[in-house]
């Protein structure tokens, strides 16, 4: 057979030799990818030990499940999970829909060097970090002195204290993930805009239908793909909601509501030398990120859509 | 072609309108805080909301200056950029040509093995403990190596890899030249738009990098540029400068803040323009499955 003449050493050989430069120009990066992303899952064992760091995971103790059934049975378990979960929800209601929304709009603009521009603008925030967003978050609101606050002070309202509350603290992690995120996440919906046959529309012309029927019946089927796809993608993030935003939001007075799976692990992990406890919370929350990713990945296939995979 | 009727053009005008308002309610807070950065101490205290400062100061800029401490956070920000995004390439274009060959044994299953680091990873405390015994905690290193490559971005480069003619590769390799040759003087001089735009992100991730930093970097005269700004903007650390100019208050504290702002961002926004032209052409291609 076929695959048996292949197997033979000499032909493995052989292959190796006449292609031995492509192999050698694989191994940093293979290197890389052992080291710094299949060592840390190796790691992971560590949940399953008291781990110290002197000892090392050959050294440490094993204490099988304890770990995760300390995390199952705190009550700061299901705080955790419904804040993550909460701010999960925002982001797929709030956020998810808008950059969607923009890239109809932008495709409807016929005068290109508005398009553009408008483009340019709007993609600029994402190149900021995280430090400046949050930053100039800070002292937009802040009641000492926060334009904002002076305005709503102005008017004779009570200053809202929107950085120290727990009722402003989603509504600000969404916010900001707007600002930053949401032109740029209309890339790939304009490049997917622009693969839709143009001849449709001029059929759609011919059969009287408005601009609004044009979009609903054409533009929105024509990008459901692409719609699904990410989707997808962003259940997988689901409790990965953005790590370093909400470290820096994150204070004494908003804790209740803000303290998420991730900043749990932070704290937990190295402020406090639980390295075992935090790894495990990480597991739990590794493995219940990709049954999601896998889990609507299924359910868009059953569906009959196309899949990440 | 044109659709003149009234509906039609009402739709366009809202259209033009709202795209309008986000795009300035996005840019909005960005000119407030260089228009700050640039104001006298008693225009802030007259007008609330300052778009464009009657009087120019650059006391602000003078006063975060006048120590090294910005300067050496702005040196070490530099440096993890350029060698960082210089690095990221370099693995990145070496592991992505091989990958691009459809006819290398072996091909699938490294792809495999790429691809599974994008839905599953070990998480922050595992990889702590593999940074810190490979011996790079309180290193600079710490911060370019542990992300030399991206997976995303390795699979884009890939895909970008497989457009280029064949028949350019075929004929250097008649010439003598082997394979990491093809891809130094001809793949990479032909891929330019989508190295530009790898390389971009590639470099506003070291330019933004916050976290791994609090993670990696203990000694406070390593800090990169962001996490020296969070000290100054979010924890009101204003006490980094020459302490006889705070005394001549010539500057609103504000401003220092801003002026910080107006320096961590402006780099990247320079750069932006030129690259914007590719990476509209660049970007797309990571929605080209292959």
């Amino acid at each position: 057979m076929n695959v048996n003449r292949l197997e033979k050493p000499n032909d493995i050989l052989r292959e190796l030799y006449k292609n031995s430069w492509l192999y050698l120009m694989l191994i940093p990066g293979l290197v890389y990818f052992l080291i710094f992303k299949y060592w840390p899952m190796w790691g992971l064992v560590m949940s399953f030990q008291n781990f110290k760091p002197h000892l090392g995971i050959s050294g440490s103790d094993w204490v099988g499940l304890e770990h995760f059934i300390r995390l199952f049975s705190e009550p700061q378990f299901f705080k955790l999970f419904r804040n993550t979960a909460v701010l999960a929800l925002y982001n797929i209601c709030f956020f998810f829909p808008i950059p969607i929304i923009l890239a109809l709009m932008l495709n409807e603009v016929r005068v290109e060097l508005f398009k553009r521009s408008i483009q340019t603008v709007i993609y600029i925030p994402h190149f900021v970090s995280w430090v400046v967003i949050v930053g100039i978050s800070y002292m937009f609101l802040t009641t000492e002195g926060g334009i904002i606050n002076d305005l709503i002070a102005h008017f004779g309202f009570e200053k809202i204290p929107f950085l120290l509350s727990e009722e402003w603290f989603r509504t600000l992690i969404t916010g900001q993930t707007i600002w930053k995120e949401a032109g740029w996440g209309t890339i790939i919906y304009l490049a997917a805009l622009s693969g839709i046959d143009m001849q449709l529309y001029e059929a759609a012309k011919m059969d009287g239908a408005n601009r609004w029927r044009q979009m609903w019946h054409i533009t929105l089927p024509g990008i459901r793909g692409t719609i699904i796809i990410l989707f997808i993608l962003k259940m997988g993030d689901f409790l990965d909601v953005s790590f370093e935003q909400v470290f820096l939001v994150l204070n004494t007075m908003n804790r209740e509501v803000g303290e998420v799976f991730d900043t749990y692990v932070y704290t937990k992990g190295l402020t406090q030398a639980q390295y075992s406890y935090s790894a495990a919370v990480g597991v739990f929350k590794s493995v219940f990120a990709l049954v999601l990713v896998l889990g609507t990945n299924w359910l868009a296939k059953k569906a009959g859509e196309e899949g990440i995979y | 072609m044109k659709d003149r009727s009234l509906g039609s053009r009402l739709f366009d005008g809202a259209n033009y309108l709202l795209l309008t308002i986000v795009a300035l309610v996005m840019i909005l807070p960005f000119i407030y805080v260089i228009a700050v950065s640039f104001a006298t101490p008693e225009e802030i205290a007259q007008r609330g909301f300052i778009l464009f400062p009657t009087q120019f100061s650059l006391s602000a800029y003078a006063y975060i200056f006048s120590t090294d401490t910005l300067l050496r956070s702005l040196g070490t920000s530099i440096y993890i950029t350029l060698m960082g995004t210089f690095i990221n390439l370099f693995f990145t274009s070496m592991m992505a040509y091989p990958l691009a060959k459809r006819h290398l044994r072996g091909r699938e299953k490294i792809l495999l093995l790429v691809l599974f680091t994008m839905l599953f990873n070990g998480g922050m405390i595992p990889t702590y403990f593999v940074v810190k015994d490979v011996g790079l905690i309180d290193s600079l290193w710490a911060l370019m190596i542990p992300g030399a490559i991206s997976a995303f971005n390795l699979i884009i480069m890939k895909n970008f890899f497989q457009q280029v003619p064949y028949e350019l590769e075929e004929s250097a390799k008649i010439d003598g030249c082997n394979d990491l040759g093809i891809l130094f003087r001809i793949v990479i001089p032909l891929s330019l738009p989508a190295m530009a735009t790898i390389g971009l992100f590639y470099a506003v991730t070291h330019w933004n990098t916050f976290f791994n930093a609090i993670l990696y970097i203990n000694d406070s005269s390593k800090w990169p540029l962001q996490v020296l700004l969070r000290d100054i903007v979010m924890l009101a650390n204003d006490r980094f400068g020459d302490q006889s100019a705070v005394e001549r208050s010539d500057f609103h504290p504000i401003t220092i803040r801003m002026a910080v702002i107006v320096f961590a961002t402006v780099p990247i926004l320079l750069v932006y323009p030129f690259l914007m032209k590719h990476f509209a052409k660049g970007a797309m291609m990571g929605s080209v499955k292959g």
